[in-house]
C-alpha cells in the first residue's frame, strides 16, 4: 500500500473506532444515568413504575424496622418521606437521624432499594443528603454527625 | 522543636525548588554547564530536606505531639503504633507531604541514575521537576501546613478513621502516589524534549524505565486498594467504579498506552508526538485524581472530609501546569512529525490499537466519572453513573484490546502478515475455545458472556506461553531470555490471569443473606456453615462481636471463619471486619451482621470464585515490571541486542 | 487543520478548568447567614426550668458575646462544649440558646459538663432559632457591642476555629 492509502486506512478505522465506542458510551449513558431525587421532589412529581432512582435525606428517627435480614425505613427531607424496603446488611454507619442514599425503583408506593449508601468518614455527609435538606429547607449540618 | 526544625527544612526546601527550576533551565539554554550542574545538586538537596520534613512530621506522630494540629486532630495515644506511623501519611496535610517527598525523590533518583543522559535533557527535566515540587510545596506551606501548631495542646488526640487502621490501607497511600507521582517524572521528561524541541530514539528509551517504574507502583497501589476494599469494605466486591477508584484507575490506563507507544517512538521513530502528549496526560490524569479526592467536587464512598479552598488552589495547580505543558505541546508539537512508516497490519498497528483503545477507554471512564459534574453545573439535575455504565463501557472495548494482546507479539515491525501470525497460534486458539466451551458446559449458571470472558484469558495466556516458547525454542534459551523480554511475558501472563480472575468472581460470585440463630447451618458451594457462637472481646483500642462459623465439606472439618464487628473507642465508630478463607477456586467470605433481637444474628456469606487470582495476576505484572527494571539493558542508552529487540 | 488538532487539548483543558470552578463553588457546607450585619432579631427566652429571665436580646447590648444554639440530644454539641468551658473562663460572655430540648435532659448535660453560659434561653417550639436562620446544631454567633451579628460559625467549634477564626474576630470587636 501506499503511504497515502496505509494513512486513510488508518484513519478510517480510528473513525470506526471512535463511532463505535462513542455508540457505546451514549447507549450506556441511555440506560445507566441514576437520577437523583429528593423526598420533596418525588412528591410533587410523578415517576415512572420501573424508573431506577436515587433518593436521598434522613433516615427518620424510630422508622427503622429490621425482620430478618429485611429492613423497612423512612427516608426524609423533614418536609416529605418516602417509605423504604431493602434486603440485605446495612452499611456500618447507617443510622436513625443521619444522611442516607438509596438506590432503587419504586414498587406498590414503596421505594425498594437495592443498594444503600453510607460513608466511610462520620463526619463526612454526602452532598445529594445536604442537597435535599436544603432544597427542603431543613438544612442541618451537624445531622451528618 | 523538631516541628519547627521540619518546617524550616520545607521552606528551605521551597527555596530550593525555585532555583532547581529557573537556573539549570536557563544554563540549558545557553549552553552553560555550571548552571546546568545546579540541576543535579539542587534535586538532591531538595530532596534530603522534604526528607527531614518529612522524618520531623513522622517523629511528631510517633511521639504523639498534639501541640500539633495535624496530630491532634489524627492521632492518638491508644492507636497502635503502626498506625501511628500510617498516620503521617492518613490526612490532607501528611499525605501532600508525602506527594512532595516522593516527587523529590524522583527526582533525585533522575538526578542519580541519569549519568548517561544528554546534559541539556537532565538539566531540562530536573528543572521541570523542580517546578512541580515548587508548586505542591508552596501548597503545602501556604494552606495545608503540617507543622501548624495550637496555642495549647490537646491532652488526647482525635483519633483515625477506624477503617483507615488497616495495614491494607496504611501502604495503600505511599504505593499509589509512588505511581502516581512517578508519572512527574515522564510529564517531565515530555516537556524537557519540548522545550528541546528534539523527540529522538534516546529520549524514548529513557522515558521507558520511569513509565515502568510508575506503572509499577500504580499497578500495587490499585490493587492494594482494590484488595482492602473486598475484605474491608464486607460487601464481597472488589471494584465499585467510584469516582476515586476510577481517578487511579484513568492515569493506569494512560501509563499503559504510554508504555507501549514509547516502544514505537524508540524503535521506528513513529507516534512521537502522541507519546509526549500521553505523558503529559498521564500525570494530568494523575493530578486530577489528587483533585478529585481532595477538593470533594464528587461524591464518594471514599470521600473525605474536605476543603474547597484547597480544591481550588489544587485546581489552579493543575490547570498551570498541564496548562503549560499543553501550550508548548501546541508550539513544538506539530515538528515532532515521525519517519516512521508502517502499514496498518504490523507490530506498530498492533500497538497504534492498543495506545487507542487504552486511551478511548481512559476517555470513556473519565467523562462516565465527570458527567455527574457537568449535569450540575449546567444546572441538569442530580445524576450518578453508576458501575452498570462503566461496566457496559469498559468491558466490550477491553475484549478487541486482548484478542490483538495475544497477537501483537508475534507480528514483525514495519510490515506483517496477520493470517501467519495468527495461524501460528491455533494451539492457542483451541485451548481457549476448550476452555471456554468448557467452562459453559460445566457451570450450569454459566452466561456465554463470562464463557467469553474465561476462553479470552485462555488464549491470551496460551498465546503468550506460546509465544515465549518460540522465542526462546529450548529449555536453555528460555533462561537465556533477556529480563527485559520477560518482563512483557509476565505482564501479559499477569493481565489473563487477573481477567480470569475478574470474569470468575463477577459472574459466578455466590451470595447468601439470612438471619441465623447459634447452632443452625446452612449451606454455600458445597461447604456447610455452622453457626456456633458470638462472643463479645476487646481489642487494644476497640470493642467487638465475633461470630464463630465451623465450614466443613462433605462432613471434614475445613477451616473456622471468624467474621467481627468492631466498634472503636474513639468516636464510636463501628465497622466490619469479614472473615476469608482463600483457596485456588474462590473465596470463602463471611461477614456477621447486627442482632435481630431474636436471638438471631444476620449473616452474609459468600463464595466469591478465583478472586485470588486477580491479586496473583496483579503481583505478577508488577513483577513483569521489576524485573525488566532489573535489566540493565532497560537503562542502557546504547541500541539493544537482537534478542531484546525482537523481544521488546 | 493539523495545527488545531494540536490546540485541542488546551481547550479540553479549559473547559474542564471552568466546570471545575464552577463545580467548586457550589460547595453545600458554605452557608452565608442573612442576618450578618444585622441586628439580633428581638426576642425573650425562659430559663431552662420555665422561668422567666432566660435570655432575652436586650441583654447583648453594650458588650461582645457570644451566642450558642445547642442542644443535649446534639452529639456534636458535647463535642464542642470543652471549648466553651475554656472560653466562658476567659471572661467572653456566651449565651446560650437551648434548642428543642427537654429540660430534664439539658439540665443534666449542664450538671455532667458544666456550665459556660452566663444565660440560658429555652427556645423549646424552636421559633427564635428559626428567626436567628439556624440551619444546624450547634452553631454560634458572634454579636458586638450594639447586638449586631458579626459572624456565624455552623457546626461544633474546633479549637483550630477558636484560635484562627472567632477568637481573633472576638478581639478585634472588643478593640472597636
Amino acid at each position: 500500500m501506499k503511504p497515502k492509502h496505509q494513512r486513510l486506512a488508518l484513519l478510517g478505522l480510528g473513525a470506526l473506532g471512535l463511532a463505535g465506542a462513542a455508540a457505546l458510551v451514549l447507549t450506556a449513558f441511555e440506560d445507566n444515568l441514576v437520577f437523583f431525587q429528593t423526598p420533596t421532589e418525588l412528591a410533587t412529581k410523578s415517576v415512572a413504575p420501573n424508573q431506577r432512582l436515587r433518593i436521598g435525606g434522613l433516615v427518620q428517627e424510630g422508622s427503622l424496622v429490621k425482620q430478618g435480614s429485611d429492613v423497612r425505613f423512612v427516608v426524609t427531607d423533614l418536609s416529605h418521606s418516602i417509605p423504604v424496603t431493602y434486603r440485605g446488611l446495612l452499611p456500618d454507619l447507617f443510622r436513625e437521624g443521619q444522611g442516607v442514599v438509596a438506590e432503587g425503583r419504586f414498587q406498590d408506593g414503596t421505594f425498594a432499594a437495592s443498594e444503600v449508601l453510607a460513608k466511610h468518614d462520620e463526619n463526612y455527609m454526602p452532598p445529594e443528603v445536604v442537597e435535599a435538606l436544603k432544597k427542603s429547607g431543613e438544612w442541618q449540618r451537624t445531622t451528618g454527625k | 522543636m523538631i516541628a519547627e526544625f521540619g518546617h524550616f527544612a520545607l521552606t528551605l526546601a521551597l527555596a530550593v525548588a525555585v532555583v532547581q527550576s529557573t537556573l539549570p533551565l536557563i544554563g540549558a539554554a545557553r549552553g552553560d554547564a555550571g548552571l546546568m550542574a545546579l540541576a543535579p545538586a539542587g534535586a538532591m538537596a531538595q530532596f534530603g530536606l522534604v526528607a527531614l520534613a518529612f522524618g520531623a512530621l513522622m517523629h511528631a506522630y510517633i511521639v504523639s505531639d498534639f501541640s500539633l494540629a495535624a496530630v491532634a486532630q489524627n492521632s492518638h495515644t491508644a492507636k497502635p503504633m503502626l498506625y501511628k506511623i500510617a498516620g503521617t501519611w492518613g490526612n490532607h496535610e501528611g499525605s501532600m507531604l508525602l506527594w512532595a517527598l516522593i516527587l523529590a525523590l524522583y527526582g533525585a533518583a533522575v538526578a542519580a541514575f541519569g549519568g548517561n543522559l544528554r546534559d541539556t535533557l537532565k538539566a531540562r527535566v530536573i528543572a521541570v521537576q523542580g517546578a512541580i515540587g515548587f508548586g505542591i510545596l508552596a501548597f503545602i506551606l501556604f494552606t495545608s501546613n503540617p507543622f501548624a501548631r495550637l496555642e495549647s495542646a490537646p491532652f488526647d488526640g482525635q483519633s483515625l478513621n477506624p477503617l483507615l487502621q488497616d495495614p491494607g490501607l496504611a501502604f495503600h497511600p505511599p504505593l499509589l502516589y509512588l505511581g502516581y507521582v512517578g508519572l512527574s517524572t515522564t510529564f517531565s521528561f515530555a516537556v524537557a524534549a519540548l522545550i528541546e524541541g528534539k523527540v529522538d530514539a534516546a529520549w524514548a528509551r529513557w522515558v521507558r524505565p520511569w513509565t515502568l517504574a510508575a506503572w509499577g507502583f500504580l499497578t500495587a497501589g490499585i490493587t492494594l486498594g482494590s484488595w482492602w476494599a473486598y475484605y474491608e469494605l464486607g460487601w464481597g466486591g472488589w471494584w465499585f467504579w467510584d469516582p476515586v477508584e476510577n481517578a487511579s484507575f484513568m492515569p493506569w490506563l494512560a501509563a499503559t498506552a504510554l508504555l507501549h507507544s514509547a516502544i514505537v517512538a524508540e524503535k521506528r521513530d513513529a507516534l512521537k508526538a502522541w507519546t509526549v502528549f500521553l505523558a503529559i496526560v498521564a500525570f494530568a490524569l494523575s493530578l486530577l485524581g489528587t483533585f478529585l479526592v481532595r477538593s470533594g467536587v464528587l461524591t464518594s464512598v471514599h470521600a473525605f472530609a474536605s476543603d474547597p479552598t484547597r480544591g481550588v488552589y489544587i485546581l489552579l495547580f493543575l490547570v498551570v501546569t498541564v496548562g503549560a505543558a499543553f501550550v508548548l505541546f501546541a508550539w513544538r508539537g506539530p515538528t515532532l512529525a515521525g519517519t516512521g512508516r508502517f502499514d496498518p497490519v504490523s507490530r506498530e498497528g498492533a500497538l497504534l490499537i492498543n495506545n487507542f483503545g487504552l486511551t478511548v477507554a481512559a476517555a470513556s471512564i473519565l467523562l462516565g466519572t465527570l458527567y455527574p459534574l457537568f449535569l450540575d453545573v449546567l444546572g441538569a439535575g442530580k445524576v450518578s453513573v453508576g458501575a452498570p455504565y462503566f461496566q457496559r463501557v469498559f468491558i466490550p472495548m477491553m475484549v478487541p484490546m486482548l484478542l490483538i494482546m495475544a497477537v501483537a507479539p508475534m507480528l514483525s515491525w514495519r510490515s506483517a502478515n496477520a493470517g501467519r501470525a495468527v495461524a501460528s497460534l491455533k494451539w492457542a486458539g483451541v485451548i481457549a475455545f476448550a476452555v471456554g466451551f468448557g467452562v459453559w458446559l460445566s457451570i450450569d449458571r454459566a452466561s456465554a458472556l463470562a464463557s467469553f470472558g474465561m476462553a479470552l484469558a485462555a488464549w491470551v495466556f496460551a498465546a503468550t506461553v506460546y509465544e515465549l516458547a518460540t522465542r526462546s525454542r529450548t529449555w536453555r534459551g528460555l533462561l537465556r531470555q533477556p529480563r527485559v523480554s520477560w518482563g512483557m511475558t509476565l505482564a501479559h501472563a499477569g493481565i489473563a490471569i487477573a481477567v480470569a480472575g475478574m470474569t470468575a468472581s463477577s459472574a459466578w460470585k455466590v451470595e447468601d443473606i439470612r438471619v441465623m440463630k447459634p447452632g443452625e447451618t446452612t449451606e454455600i458451594s458445597g461447604y456447610q456453615i455452622t453457626f456456633t457462637n458470638v462472643v463479645d472481646l476487646r481489642g487494644p483500642n476497640y470493642t467487638a462481636m465475633r461470630g464463630t462459623f465451623e465450614v466443613r465439606s462433605g462432613g471434614a472439618a475445613v477451616t473456622t471463619l471468624q467474621p467481627e464487628k468492631r466498634i472503636y473507642d474513639v468516636g464510636r465508630m463501628p465497622t466490619t471486619e469479614a472473615a476469608i478463607r482463600p483457596t485456588v477456586l474462590g473465596d470463602l467470605y463471611a461477614v456477621i451482621g447486627d442482632p435481630d433481637g431474636q436471638g438471631g444474628y444476620v449473616v452474609r456469606l459468600y463464595f466469591n470464585p478465583l478472586v485470588a487470582w486477580m491479586w496473583t495476576g496483579a503481583l505478577i505484572m508488577v513483577l513483569g515490571a521489576g524485573l525488566s527494571l532489573s535489566d540493565r539493558r532497560a537503562r542502557a542508552t546504547r541500541p539493544l541486542d537482537a534478542s531484546a529487540q525482537a523481544a521488546a | 487543520m493539523r495545527r488545531l488538532l494540536y490546540l485541542l487539548p488546551i481547550a479540553l483543558l479549559a473547559a474542564l478548568g471552568i466546570a471545575f470552578t464552577v463545580g467548586l463553588g457550589r460547595d453545600p457546607q458554605k452557608l452565608p447567614s442573612v442576618l450578618l450585619g444585622k441586628p439580633a432579631p428581638s426576642f425573650a427566652l425562659p430559663s431552662i426550668d420555665g422561668s422567666a429571665g432566660g435570655f432575652a436580646s436586650t441583654e447583648l447590648k453594650g458588650k461582645v458575646s457570644l451566642i450558642n444554639v445547642w442542644a443535649s440530644w446534639c452529639p456534636p454539641c458535647r463535642v464542642e462544649h470543652p471549648i466553651l468551658m475554656d472560653i466562658a473562663k476567659s471572661g467572653i460572655p456566651i449565651y446560650g440558646i437551648n434548642y428543642k430540648d427537654k429540660p430534664e435532659d439539658a439540665t443534666r448535660f449542664l450538671a455532667n459538663l458544666g456550665n459556660p453560659y452566663v444565660g440560658i434561653g429555652a427556645d423549646r417550639d424552636g421559633k427564635v432559632a428559626i428567626d436567628f436562620g439556624v440551619y444546624g446544631y450547634p452553631e454560634t454567633f458572634i454579636t458586638d457591642r450594639d447586638g449586631i451579628i458579626r459572624y456565624k460559625h455552623v457546626g461544633p467549634i474546633n479549637k483550630l476555629d477558636w484560635e484562627r477564626t472567632l477568637a481573633p474576630i472576638v478581639q478585634e470587636l472588643m478593640r472597636k
